[in-house]
């Protein structure tokens, strides 16, 4: 396993944080933003309710809006990147204007496009996404820079407690890609099944 | 006409229809940028306790939007205008990626009576763009088609799981007022 190579800053082990904000997931659902965070949600454990993003850069957040008005008595995660975040910010202010308290927003940030070349992202130079999702009006915003406060948005993906955002500290580096199904109808009919759909 | 172009912030009766075809059709979950042809169906949806409606800052989020709903067993609409169809482009490809239903009602500008020259390039190119990426464009110039075509493309959407626009042109609005 290519591991941490290239590793050069001070943040979480991503791979580490999503298998804690995976485990006991009860019946929590999860839409995962394209590139890395579908391949550390696949990494955790490949679950049929995981809907996989290969795609749709910047509408991972607005896709668990709608399946958090649609299946309001589950628990709904959306767990992305920086930049799938930030191409789709004005979600935020959507999210906001209705806030499902089944529904948080988990942002692994690491300030760079990771897929494309470790490139600065906006967050990397000065965008400050918890700031956004509370001036947006999310119920709880929170962050986490250790596993403890990892811990601690686990708990809160499960606790309906108000619609919420999360961005935990995640260092920059390489992993071995862990590749979900990526047949798009396929991933929509076992999580629709799963639901009983 | 007189009865379609009274008030641009819609009270007349086929935008009633319209929004009844959709609801009749199971839709209960209406995602929108706001467009004064659009103005009844969003007052309504708001009104309507079995309906949720949910405002957009682009039109893309509620192409994600409607996949998710889909995903979780909902059926929602996008409204929009035509201008709010480019900014859907790249969102549209999850719709075929996975395969989902996708039903929205586009309001033209640029194409009849426009006070608005700068709305002409995007409603010129709106029926080309949803059909590059797909979706089967529809359109009604009548205020009996537009009902018409409402009923039958909530069922092609959600029966046969055809992504879907349907265009009321600009004619059924009219010129916009302040």
């Amino acid at each position: 396993m290519v591991q941490n190579q290239n590793m050069h800053s001070n943040g979480l082990d991503r791979r580490d944080v999503v298998r804690a904000l995976m485990s006991d997931r009860g019946g929590l659902l999860a839409v995962t933003g394209l590139g890395s965070p579908t391949w550390d949600v696949a990494a955790a454990g490949d679950d049929d309710r995981n809907f996989y993003l290969w795609g749709a850069m910047g509408g991972a957040a607005m896709m668990g809006l709608g399946l958090a008005l649609a299946q309001p008595d589950r628990s709904v995660c959306v767990i992305t990147g920086d930049g799938e975040m930030l191409m789709g910010i004005g979600a935020l202010a959507t999210i906001g204007a209705r806030r499902p308290v089944n529904l948080s927003v988990v942002v692994l940030d690491n300030g760079h496009y990771g897929e494309t070349g470790m490139q600065r992202s906006h967050t990397g130079l000065g965008t400050d996404l918890c700031a956004v999702a509370r001036a947006c009006g999310l119920d709880w915003v929170t962050e986490a820079t250790d596993m403890v406060g990892v811990e601690t948005v686990r708990r809160r993906l499960h606790g309906r407690e108000g619609c919420g955002f999360a961005r935990i500290a995640i260092a920059t580096g390489e992993y071995e890609r862990i590749l979900p199904e990526r047949d798009g109808a396929a991933i929509k009919t076992r999580f629709r099944t799963a639901l009983g759909l | 006409m007189a009865t379609t172009r009274q008030d641009a912030t819609g009270t007349t009766s086929w935008q009633d229809g319209v929004y009844e075809a959709l609801r009749a059709g199971g839709v209960d979950l209406f995602a929108y940028v706001p467009d004064a042809g659009h103005a009844r169906a969003i007052r309504r949806a708001h009104a309507d306790p079995d309906v949720e409606a949910v405002v957009l800052t682009t039109e893309e989020e509620g192409v994600a939007l409607a996949c998710g709903a889909w995903a979780g067993g909902r059926r929602a609409a996008l409204l929009m205008q035509s201008s709010g169809v480019g900014n859907c482009i790249n969102m549209l490809g999850l719709v075929q990626s996975g395969r989902f239903p996708f039903l929205t009602l586009v309001t033209m500008r640029g194409e009849w009576e426009e006070f608005n020259p700068w709305q002409e390039p995007m409603g010129r190119a709106t029926p080309a763009v949803l059909e590059a990426m797909g979706v089967t464009v529809l359109r009604a110039t009548t205020p009996d088609e537009a009902v018409d075509l409402a009923r039958r493309a909530t069922a092609m959407a959600f029966e046969d799981g055809t992504p879907v626009a349907v265009l009321l042109s600009q004619q059924l609005i009219g010129r916009k007022v302040w």
